[in-house]
């Protein structure tokens, strides 16, 4: 992690055109450097760099991955199971609201990993923190998938409930605004020769993109829209019937516990990558 | 200042900047960005004639009158919010939800005798899920009846059924 903060900073200071910062500029930042990381390195920031270290993560996640994809499948099996043929049907929606143990945790899932993403980016933008910066690039296409599950499964709950298959009201667009958000994360992180440069982008976007999370979570409350508001509130009673929320939750663990399995199988991948394309490039500098 | 507080200082004040530009935004987009006009603002704020627009509200009791209207099937019915009743004309199919205490959402147009014409009528489900066997029992037991408009609040029934069926 040294490493990176090192050069930057020697790029800066290359960059600088006035010979009086050129001769200043690198000295304030060795001193900043030295108190960085000696003097006054608060415990948190060490802690989070422990987890920084690539192998570390490789022996941690290998270990982790399969029970953690056991659990997810286990559960939503499971959940799926209870709510599609036990659960009873609504009184007025009669089995479309089956299609709630989909929607709904694809939903929450969609906006968690959104938030996952942008703390990825703030590690990655303040810290450097170059495993943030692959799992944010990892993180994206899975967000963006329930994203899309969760307006596809929407749409079709709608049609038989509301008679539309779509509005334009603010819980949908503001949904649609989400998955937009996760697209352009992907491919913007993509679209650059030097994917540090990517990082960056991205890490920006997605922060940006932020100011959407509260947007989706109360726009039921703060206009009204063709969405209902929340069932599960922190403050009330559930006004769903516990038969049903049950299930429900049981499928929102095993989402949730899935989307954690996918980015961290993918996450592996792309660090295993790195170190493959980096023992080429060495071996090819050694022959070369 | 190190280089990690600058750069964590300089994302705060542009998260607090993006911040309140988009509330700023979005309470400025505030009137536009409501789907549908309730009843009761149609009296006080009442949108220019001829123009379309959404209204929602609940169907008010014993107020649905199915019939042909210009020789298609259609319905007659009021749409309240508990302060004020708009009358609404609709020509077409009404969705499998409609039913009088059902919130809907129609688009449409004032006439000038105050009656809205309906182009497209929606259900709009409203946030309770509860099994057919429930919605009965709270019938029977007289504490519901969902032609006057939304169930009772879900303490009063989520506790009392969920022991019996084992949960």
């Amino acid at each position: 992690m040294r490493g990176g903060p090192d050069i930057t900073r020697a790029a800066h200071g290359r960059k600088l055109p006035e010979p009086a910062r050129l001769q200043t500029a690198p000295a304030r930042d060795y001193v900043g450097g030295v108190d960085a990381t000696l003097s006054r390195s608060p415990q948190p920031v060490r802690n989070l760099h422990r987890f920084a270290n690539p192998g570390r993560f490789l022996r941690i996640s290998g270990r982790l991955l399969p029970p953690l994809a056991v659990a997810a499948a286990i559960l939503t099996a499971a959940g799926f199971a209870w709510g599609l043929f036990f659960a009873p049907a609504d009184w007025q929606q009669g089995d479309s609201v089956r299609i709630m143990y989909v929607h709904v945790p694809a939903a929450w899932l969609a906006s968690s990993g959104y938030v996952a993403l942008a703390v990825c980016s703030v590690l990655s933008l303040v810290w450097r923190h170059p495993l943030a910066d692959l799992a944010a690039v990892e993180i994206g296409p899975v967000g963006a998938g329930f994203a899309a599950l969760c307006l596809a499964t929407g749409s079709l709950w709608g049609k038989p409930t509301w008679g539309a298959w779509w509005v334009w009201d603010a819980r949908l667009t503001s949904m649609l605004v989400l998955f937009f958000l996760y697209l352009g994360h992907v491919a913007l992180v993509r679209a650059f020769d030097d994917p540090q440069r990517g990082y960056r982008a991205g890490a920006i976007l997605a922060l940006v993109g932020v100011v959407d999370l509260p947007i989706i979570k109360f726009s039921v409350d703060w206009w009204n829209t063709l969405h209902q508001p929340s069932t599960i509130t922190l403050t009330g009673a559930p006004s769903m019937y516990v038969g049903m929320l049950w299930p429900l939750l049981i499928c929102a663990l095993g989402f949730t516990l899935g989307f954690a399995a996918i980015v961290t199988a993918r996450l592996r991948a792309a660090v295993m990558e790195r170190r493959i394309r980096a023992l080429l490039m060495a071996r090819a500098r050694e022959s070369g | 200042m190190t280089r990690k507080k600058r750069r964590l200082i300089i994302l705060l004040a542009s998260g607090v900047c993006l911040g309140s530009a988009a509330a700023l935004t979005l309470s400025a987009f505030n009137d536009s960005i409501v789907f549908f006009v309730a009843p009761s603002d149609v009296g006080t704020k009442a949108p220019a004639p001829g123009r379309t627009f959404r209204l929602g509200g609940l169907v008010e009791a014993g107020s649905v009158e199915r019939t042909r209207l210009g020789g298609k099937p259609g319905a007659r019915f009021r749409v309240t919010d508990g302060g004020a009743a708009v009358p609404v004309e609709y020509v077409g199919i009404l969705p499998d939800l409609f039913r009088e205490g059902q919130g809907v959402v129609a688009l449409g147009t004032l006439r000038a005798d105050g009656v809205f014409m309906a182009a497209e009528v929606l259900a709009k489900h409203d946030e309770t899920y509860m099994p057919k066997e429930v919605a009965d029992a709270l019938k029977k037991s007289g504490h519901w009846n969902p032609d006057q408009g939304p169930p009772p609040p879900a303490a009063t029934w989520n506790t009392l059924t969920a022991p019996k069926n084992g949960g």
